[in-house]
């Protein structure tokens, strides 16, 4: 389990975060400089917040006003970094040796079985610069977690990875999550990543946290416009309450029917790009605009259309293949479904 | 011939540069890990390595003199560092510092904190990531560092002559030999020790040149 509400200031950037977990994985996502590193190494203590506090498994690790500041070393948190942090010096098998606090005989035994888990008896003796990337991170795992730590920290996990790596590595971090049972905290830029391998996720911005939630909740219907943007939503525009169910969305310069009620404090409207569909022609005119084609994109099972209502602020739609045939190269009819209309903050 | 210059010289360089290795290396480790007040502390520490020789060696007097701060914490022990060998081996630690704490910190720069941050949160003490982690990993500068304190320390002249003098047999190092010789009007001896000293010097850089391409390719 996980408790944090941590503030810490710096000249030209303010980190304040706070969210929760118990036993599972959140994911923190955000773009690079939003304070999600930074948060994970307040988590481990390697950096001091101003004000806040910190729990791990009902022990309080940071507690600014009781004065509790527990060092790293003890607060016994599986850190798993960005470039893995394997000591260069070592070989794999002495990077995981050197870590555990026991008397020879045993550590040789505890050593052995988990670079036989994470298959790295080959390289045991190798230095970390002379194994492969997915290597030296399942030395890093197998080294954090041959201590069995109470929570985990990944930080980009995959960034460093080959893409053909990438995907394979999460499958094994997939599976060591499923064996954890603590709290996993989850940093990515990554929405598909995160998709796949988080429960719970917190969304961050300008070092804070903007929303939090169930990740399913979290990519149906963002509430603000980095959950919207960090999920992938490529369609927003500036946008005005009309009515209950009616939007202006300034950028477009049009006025769209909603599924859900407007809220009053809504600052953007946005919509995913699969979720734009082509007009049937039947009738219906709610919602359809006629829109200027500019570009047209291929892709293997898709294809991406660059279009506009009237002026110069575009959209993306993406279509599959086998409708795109109807479409001639200057226009089309766009319908944008009124209950996939995400109103944002 | 006198080859006394020749033990004398190595002798204090020897000794000097085991003093200065372990300051060094602490006094590099001590900056590397401030967070404020850096700049000062560095330039106090390198100040050493630009001061002209005889204003080290006239600051070592002032200190270590009869009248001196140290001098005079030592002198009810009756040890007096002026015109002694330990004065050239204090003068040659205090000129040879500044190059071993220069040459470690950058070492210790090199690293990435993220391995001394990985340290930590897997249970090392500051002795063991010390000892275990950052040495080793700056082994390469450590060494170039060591090397460069040696050969300062064995070529050492100003501060030496200021605080140990030129006493044959005592304190005269090789490179005050040199200047003793030259004064006098001994060439032959002069060219001797010239020879030893400059050959010493190159062996001495050959070395460290050795060990710092050794080290890439390794480690």
């Amino acid at each position: 389990m996980l408790y944090i509400d941590i503030e810490k200031s710096f000249p030209d950037f303010k980190l304040a975060a706070q969210f929760e977990g118990e036993n599972e994985v959140v994911a923190l996502l955000g773009a690079s400089g939003c304070g999600k590193s930074l948060t994970l190494k307040c988590i481990a203590g390697i950096e001091q917040p101003d004000r806040g506090r910190i729990v791990i498994n009902n022990e309080v690790v940071f507690d600014s006003e009781k004065r509790v500041n527990i060092p790293p070393q003890k607060r016994n948190v599986g850190y798993l970094f960005q470039n893995y942090a394997l000591f260069p010096t070592m070989t794999v098998w002495n990077n995981i040796a050197c870590v555990i606090k026991k008397p020879k005989n045993q550590r040789r035994e505890i050593v052995d079985e988990i670079l036989q888990k994470f298959q790295l008896e080959d390289v045991k003796n190798l230095r970390p610069r002379q194994i492969s990337g997915g290597q030296q991170q399942r030395a890093a795992l197998a080294r954090i977690l041959v201590l069995e730590p109470k929570i985990l920290l990944l930080d980009e996990p995959f960034s460093a990875l080959d893409t053909h790596l990438k995907w394979h590595m999460e499958q094994e971090i997939a599976s060591v999550l499923a064996e954890f049972h603590g709290t996993t905290v989850f940093v990515s830029h990554n929405r598909d990543e995160v998709y796949r391998l988080s429960n719970q996720i917190a969304i961050m911005s300008n070092g804070k946290i903007e929303s939090t939630g169930a990740k399913q909740a979290v990519f149906d219907s963002p509430k603000t416009l980095a959950a919207a943007l960090m999920t992938g939503c490529k369609n927003i525009s500036k946008a005005e309450k009309i009515d209950d169910f009616h939007v202006k969305a300034i950028d477009w310069g049009v006025a769209l029917k909603t599924g859900h009620r407007v809220p009053d404090n809504v600052k953007y409207v946005g919509v995913r790009a699969h979720h734009l569909k082509l007009a049937s022609g039947a009738g219906d005119d709610v919602n359809v605009f006629s829109c200027r084609i500019h570009k047209i994109i291929d892709e293997p099972f898709e294809r991406i259309f660059i279009v506009s209502f009237n002026g110069q602020n575009t959209l993306q739609l993406e279509l599959p293949k086998d409708i795109c045939g109807e479409i001639d190269s200057h226009e089309l009819a766009l319908f944008v479904p009124p209950d996939k209309i995400m109103c944002l903050e | 011939m006198d080859f006394r210059p020749f033990t004398i010289s190595v002798q204090v360089a020897f000794l000097a540069t085991c003093v200065t290795f372990l300051l060094g290396l602490a006094a590099a480790n001590f900056v590397y890990k401030m967070k404020r007040g850096k700049g000062v502390i560095d330039t106090i520490f390198t100040l050493p390595m630009i001061l002209p020789p005889t204003v080290a060696g006239f600051f070592l007097l002032l200190t270590f003199g009869r009248n001196g701060f140290i001098g005079r914490l030592l002198e009810p022990f009756g040890v007096s560092v002026v015109f002694s060998l330990s004065g050239a081996v204090i003068a040659s630690i205090f000129v040879s510092f500044p190059l071993m704490y220069r040459t470690a910190r950058g070492a210790f720069e090199q690293i990435d904190p993220n391995i001394i941050h990985a340290a930590e949160t897997l249970g090392f003490s500051k002795f063991k990531i010390f000892w275990l982690i950052k040495v080793p990993m700056a082994k390469a500068g450590i060494l170039a560092g060591t090397v460069l304190a040696f050969a300062r320390a064995l070529g050492e002249f100003g501060a030496t002559i200021m605080l140990a003098g030129n006493i044959p047999g005592r304190t005269q190092t090789m490179s005050i030999a040199v200047f003793s010789a030259v004064s006098a009007g001994n060439r032959d001896v002069a060219y001797m020790w010239v020879a030893i000293l400059s050959m010493m010097s190159f062996v001495m850089i050959m070395l460290m040149n050795r060990w710092g391409a050794g080290d890439k390719k390794s480690g």
